[in-house]
């Protein structure tokens, strides 16, 4: 039995990795523009902006998955079409929309992350790239984002620990993530213990993560300032 | 000709006159110091001529070349490419932290050359070869040979300052500009500076320094100015300026920093 739980565990797992892995690698890039518009000196974009990280900060994730998949179809009768990645891999609907709620929610979280990152730079780095005839880009990319990495480390990891487990809202609209595959033992033999299971999974993998960060922050720390 | 010309350069912050009209030349291998009480527009008129202020008024000349006038639209590529004729050491320095010393010295020109011979990798190899032996070369000329590879924050004020002068210099600026060099640093570690400014000076760098050292304003430079309230109240060779002084202001700052 318990080979059997651990296997329907490990397979309900994989899909709360896709979740995770996907998320971060979209939300991080998206994250990083949102927190450019959130500085434009461009009023409208800033205050748009705003308000939608106001919206997505303000209300729980497991609603906006809920609108996400579920709003289309209720306001204006749409049905989502399956996809296909590369003509091959099918994409569930259901998957997709709890991707789309997490990129955007973690976005804007992460947004602000950047921000703060970013404004945390002292003027004189910019000013120091301007007279040394850098573009602005150069100076974004080769002195100041650097720096803005190793000031967010460690916001960034508490928030993407945090990712780890709120994969398990997945479940509200039936992805099959390991809470789920954990849930159905009990329906099907009366078992609650693989639901307790599940915190081994989140815990070993959530100190793979830690050890993951504790390693950049090393790898990061031959300078100070 | 004067590498450098200034025209009623005005500027405001706000409702704030910083600069009423500034008119300065400079020539050619000069070294000119520019004193003043702090909030009199010394290191306003600094980032005005290095494109980190834009002047309400005036113009700006190098080489006769006008590269700033007031009201006049420029690309940025082109505030790029004038402000190349410059080099501003700040201050506090502003290296920076994630790169060696080398590294900083040699980022700008590398990153100038690799827009200039995009695709050309062969010379791109030859001029990076070129930038890294003329940094060695930079930075040994400020006594920083043995810290090359040394990271910013293992360096103390003093070698700190010195690499931010060689980063300058790595671009070879047409003048190089100097904002309160010393302020930043314990009084014991201003004489390194100090010392490689003259040596700079002796070998014909044309330099605007604004300094509160008077001393080291009078001993290394052609000419001094001495500002107040956003205008040039006195100007001439240091014996005149900080000797016989005309102006009752210019005295009376002078009185005020010798009574310290």
């Amino acid at each position: 039995m318990f080979l059997e739980v651990t296997q329907s565990l490990l397979e309900g797992f994989v899909t709360t990795f896709q979740i995770f892995i996907l998320t971060l690698l979209l939300a991080l890039p998206l994250g990083l523009i949102v927190s450019f518009g959130s500085m434009s000196r461009f009023k409208p974009l800033k205050w748009v902006i705003k308000t939608i990280i106001w919206i997505i900060r303000g209300t729980p994730l497991m609603l906006q998955i809920i609108v996400i998949f579920y709003g289309p179809g209720l306001m204006f009768d749409y049905q989502y079409p399956t996809l296909y990645l590369f003509g091959i891999y099918e994409l569930s609907p259901r998957f997709v929309c709890v991707l789309i709620a997490f990129v955007i929610n973690y976005a804007c979280y992460f947004s602000e992350i950047f921000r703060g990152g970013i404004e945390s730079i002292p003027k004189g780095q910019y000013e120091a790239g301007q007279v040394l005839g850098l573009t602005k880009i150069q100076t974004f990319f080769r002195v100041v984002l650097m720096q803005v990495v190793k000031r967010i480390v460690p916001p960034m990891s508490n928030e993407i620990i945090t990712l780890v487990k709120d994969t398990s809202l997945a479940r509200i609209i039936m992805v099959y993530e390991i809470i789920w595959s954990a849930q159905r033992f009990i329906k099907s033999d009366g078992l609650l213990w693989p639901l307790f299971y599940t915190g081994a999974f989140y815990l070993a993998f959530c100190g793979i993560l830690t050890l993951l960060f504790g390693f950049i922050e090393k790898k990061l720390d031959y300078y100070r300032g | 000709m004067a590498i450098l010309e200034l025209t009623n350069i005005h500027k405001n912050f706000g409702r704030t006159r910083v600069l009423k009209g500034i008119d300065l030349t400079l020539e050619k291998g000069q070294v000119l110091s520019v004193i003043g009480s702090s909030g009199s527009g010394k290191t306003t008129l600094l980032r005005c001529i290095n494109f980190l202020e834009i002047a309400d008024k005036g113009e700006i000349k190098v080489n006769d070349k006008v590269i700033f006038r007031a009201g006049e639209k420029i690309s940025s590529k082109e505030i790029r490419k004038r402000q190349l004729n410059f080099g501003l050491v700040f201050q506090d320095f502003n290296l920076f932290p994630q790169y060696t010393v080398l590294d900083n010295v040699m980022l700008a020109p590398r990153l100038l050359a690799k827009e200039e011979y995009k695709g050309d990798r062969k010379k791109k190899r030859e001029i990076f070869a070129e930038i890294h032996e003329n940094a060695v070369k930079i930075l040994e000329h400020v006594g920083l040979s043995d810290k090359t590879d040394n990271y910013p924050c293992e360096l103390s004020g003093g070698q700190k300052q010195r690499v931010s002068i060689a980063r300058a210099l790595a671009l070879s600026p047409e003048i190089l500009f100097f904002d309160e060099p010393t302020s930043a640093l314990d009084p014991e570690l201003t004489g390194e500076i100090l010392k490689v400014i003259r040596k700079l000076a002796a070998e014909k760098t044309t330099m605007v320094i604004v300094t509160h050292e008077i001393d080291f304003a009078e001993a290394v430079s052609d000419r001094i100015i001495f500002m107040d309230d956003g205008v040039i109240a006195e100007e001439g060779t240091p014996e005149e300026v900080i000797h016989n002084p005309k102006n009752e202001r210019t005295r009376a700052f002078l009185t005020k920093l010798s009574d310290k």
